[in-house]
């Protein structure tokens, strides 16, 4: 695909675009210019949307022609001109390891009095709640999920599955029982752990694509189960009146003997949803520090070794046993704890918070952010849990594209997109770290990224 | 024994869906050896094209005869979904070759999940119907009690998967592009010297599956006369479970592996619990890759250092 070939340049371009107009056009003019509508009998009609086909397949088109011409001959020029041995790009990653961490922790531990002063109570419970507490589950699912897929390299499709369990143990126990949140807490955890380790013992023999697919399955049967099993868990109405965390005894209510009260207050939902984003930051926090420091420990050096490549791996004399089900069962407690945060938070749950796309989207954390990567999970949810967020308010969008424009629709459709993308421009996500945790004396410049990964 | 019997005939057209669309995942893995997670979802894509394909002939062109309807929208939903899957793997796949190796399967997740919410945006989140088509029965059995039918739909979702399996047996066994095929999936490499034009045939293989895949949505549609956009998920999974009972990379045992989990699923519904029936779906898939990964017929896989 050299420039210098015997077609020149321009002329492969248009060739090509016009090669994928076509395309484009065959495939929308079913899927988008014409579309099935249910009228108010039930039947079904067709309705034309010409314009916005126009638009598309000019889009598409433009695509083309931009990566023809300008995207794949920069991209060849860069190979050509350099070889670079992991150069700025790994100084870059290394910089913002150093100088990112601090500063982040520093502002969301401020991030919700900074909420308050800056947009006052009525404000700020939206940013607290919408906005911090919901990226924060995420980066802790994402932080969870990065020890099975980007430490150990095991694909899990189900990851979902302990997040439920960890919702459905807190709930369930709290009801029956009426303990608080901080003991079942470890107890969701640890029963999230037992299925992890459940779960992960019969595919233990299984790699790559089959691993996945079984998780999948597993993620799967757990849901059908939690639908179907209505005696327990009531089924597709779910749980609700789940008991909230309260202040070391002292509940978030209206009531003489609530927060506010005891506190002199006056009352007001605030209190109840700061205590929450604090509990949820230091899980937060606790998870990336285990990580860190498990990453430097036997197991997590047996993890990145098993990822790197699982034959090399076990000739070593590594346990590969062990170090997958640690994997499985560390992974399954964090998101075991990030659950029982989910249902003392809403208050409610049921089956349908956990299906395949919350797999999917904490999966695509992960992958976007950079396998492997803490700052990068936490980035990318930041990014798209926030980014759909915001997308919701904005109305200007709405202005533009008309009443019945709802951004969040298009929010895992952006999701899959950028998934590809992702995969096609930087396999390793936007920050991507397979530079060895642990290393003798000095960093050897042959890092990771340059060694193909092997087919463990 | 009547239940039975009609269970099984339900069970068989079931299967022969699950089947069809199993061959694309069977026939992906065997070329380059990644599973095809989009499948599902191209067979979903598939039942959207020929619904609106079926719209346009009926409500626009105004065509009466079923028989003639059924045929066009069979053939287009067969062609355009053969070019969607044609560009998925020019796009999604193809630069992918020789990245590390999840990147493709993450990138098939990607392409599942944008083309499940694609159909969602552009053509509305709820059920769409068709009017029943083909409505009549034979009964078979059983006079008074519990009447065994075989459906009009049923004979042509038989026929139509027979007749279209025949050809595509003849195109794998008997042609060049067979040959060509059966060549890249020993060994990509030495094909490639010989004279095989490898990245050709990867695409075609996909092309393949996808036409396989649409002739499944038509049929699905025409069968159930409902079709939504997250309709993709569930059959593509238990497609994927036949593929690897029968064993993977086999096409025979794809077929057989889809009329067995078609089976299953109808069995256990009726005896058991139709709520768990993708419970047993899905336990199948994961005790089959635990205890007999090579599947049915498959071949055990070697793994060389």
């Amino acid at each position: 695909m050299s420039p210098n070939g015997a077609t020149p340049l321009a002329l492969r371009a248009v060739k090509d675009a016009a090669i994928w107009g076509a395309v484009a056009l065959g495939l929308f003019v079913p899927l988008i210019a014409l579309q099935a509508v249910q009228d108010i009998r039930g039947e079904l009609r067709l309705e034309t949307r010409w314009p916005l086909l126009v638009v598309l397949v000019a889009l598409v088109v433009a695509g083309s022609l931009l990566n023809s011409l300008v995207i794949t001959p920069w991209q060849e020029r860069r190979a050509r001109a350099a070889p670079r041995p992991d150069g700025s790009a790994g100084r870059f990653a290394a910089g913002l390891g150093r100088w990112f961490p601090p500063f982040a922790i520093g502002f969301v531990t401020v991030f919700p009095f900074l909420a308050l002063w800056l947009v006052g109570f009525q404000g700020g419970l939206k940013w607290i709640d919408n906005f911090g507490i919901q990226i924060l589950i995420y980066v802790m699912l994402g932080f969870g999920l990065n020890i099975v897929v980007g430490l150990a390299g095991l694909l899990d499709l189900g990851y979902v599955a302990f997040y439920a369990v960890g919702a459905y143990s807190y709930a369930l126990l709290a009801k029956e029982f009426g303990l608080s949140f901080f003991t079942l807490l470890p107890l969701a955890g640890i029963l999230a752990a037992f299925w992890g380790i459940l779960l992960g013992f019969p595919v233990l023999r299984l790699r790559g694509d089959y691993l996945a697919i079984v998780t999948l399955a597993f993620g799967e049967i757990i849901r059908l189960v939690l639908i179907n099993w209505v005696p327990v868990t009531n089924g597709y109405a779910g749980i609700s009146g789940i008991p909230r965390p309260t202040f070391f005894g002292i509940p978030f209510n209206a009531s003489d003997s609530g927060f506010a009260a005891v506190f002199g207050l006056e009352f007001s939902p605030i209190y109840r949803s700061v205590f929450l984003y604090y509990i949820i930051l230091a899980l937060a926090l606790v998870t990336a520090f285990v990580t860190v420091r498990l990453r430097r420990l036997p197991i997590g050096r047996a993890w990145e070794a098993l990822r790197e490549d699982e034959i090399a791996c076990r000739s070593l004399g590594i346990d590969t046993t062990t170090t997958k089900l640690t994997a499985f069962a560390i992974g399954a407690m964090f998101g075991g704890f990030a659950g029982s945060f989910f249902a003392a938070r809403q208050g409610f749950i049921s089956p349908e918070s956990f299906t395949f796309m919350e797999s999917a989207t904490i999966l695509a954390i992960v992958v976007l952010g950079g396998m492997g990567s803490q700052i990068g999970v936490a980035i990318a949810a930041v990014a798209m849990i926030g980014g759909t967020e915001l997308l919701r308010e904005l109305d200007a969008l709405k202005a533009v594209f008309g009443r019945e424009f709802d951004p969040t629709q298009y929010r895992m459709l952006l999701f899959g997109f950028a998934m590809v993308l992702i995969m096609i421009w930087k396999p390793r996500g936007l920050i991507a770290t397979r530079d060895p945790s642990v290393f003798l004396k000095e960093r050897k410049a042959v890092s990771g990224s340059l060694v193909k990964e092997g087919h463990g | 024994m009547e239940v039975f019997v009609q269970q099984l005939i339900n069970g068989i057209t079931l299967g022969s869906i699950y089947g069809l669309i199993a061959i694309g995942y069977t026939m992906v893995f065997g070329i380059i050896g990644m599973v095809n997670f989009a499948h599902g979802d191209v067979f979903m894509v598939s039942a959207f094209v020929a619904l609106i394909a079926f719209l346009v002939l009926t409500t626009w062109l105004g065509i009466a005869s079923v028989t003639l309807a059924l045929f066009i929208v069979l053939i287009v939903a067969m062609v355009l979904t053969g070019v969607l899957n044609w560009a998925i793997e020019r796009l999604a796949y193809r630069p992918l070759r020789g990245s590390f190796r999840l990147a493709p399967l993450i990138s098939a997740i990607g392409m599942s999940i944008f083309l499940m919410n694609f159909v969602q945006v552009a053509q509305g989140p709820r059920n769409k119907s068709i009017p029943p088509l083909l409505s009549g029965e034979f009964v078979l059995m059983g006079g008074s009690g519990y009447q065994v039918t075989l459906s009009y739909k049923q004979i042509m979702v038989w026929v139509v998967t027979a007749v279209l399996l025949a050809a595509f047996w003849w195109l794998v066994s008997r042609t060049a592009l067979g040959r060509a095929q059966r060549a890249c999936e020993q060994d990509q490499k030495m094909a490639s010297l010989l004279g095989v034009d490898v990245d050709r045939t990867v695409s075609i293989t996909f092309v393949m599956g996808a036409a396989l895949a649409a002739v499944a949505g038509t049929m699905y549609l025409m069968y159930y006369g409902v079709i939504s956009f997250a309709d993709g998920f569930t059959p593509g999974v238990k497609a994927f479970t036949a593929a690897v009972l029968g064993g993977i990379g086999s096409l025979p045992g794809a077929v057989i592996g889809g009329l067995l989990i078609g089976l299953v699923e109808t069995l256990w519904s009726a005896y058991f619990s139709i709520d768990y029936k993708d419970v047993a779906a899905f336990s199948i898939l994961a005790v089959v890759l635990i205890f007999l990964p090579q599947g049915l017929l498959g071949r055990p896989e070697v793994e060389k250092v």
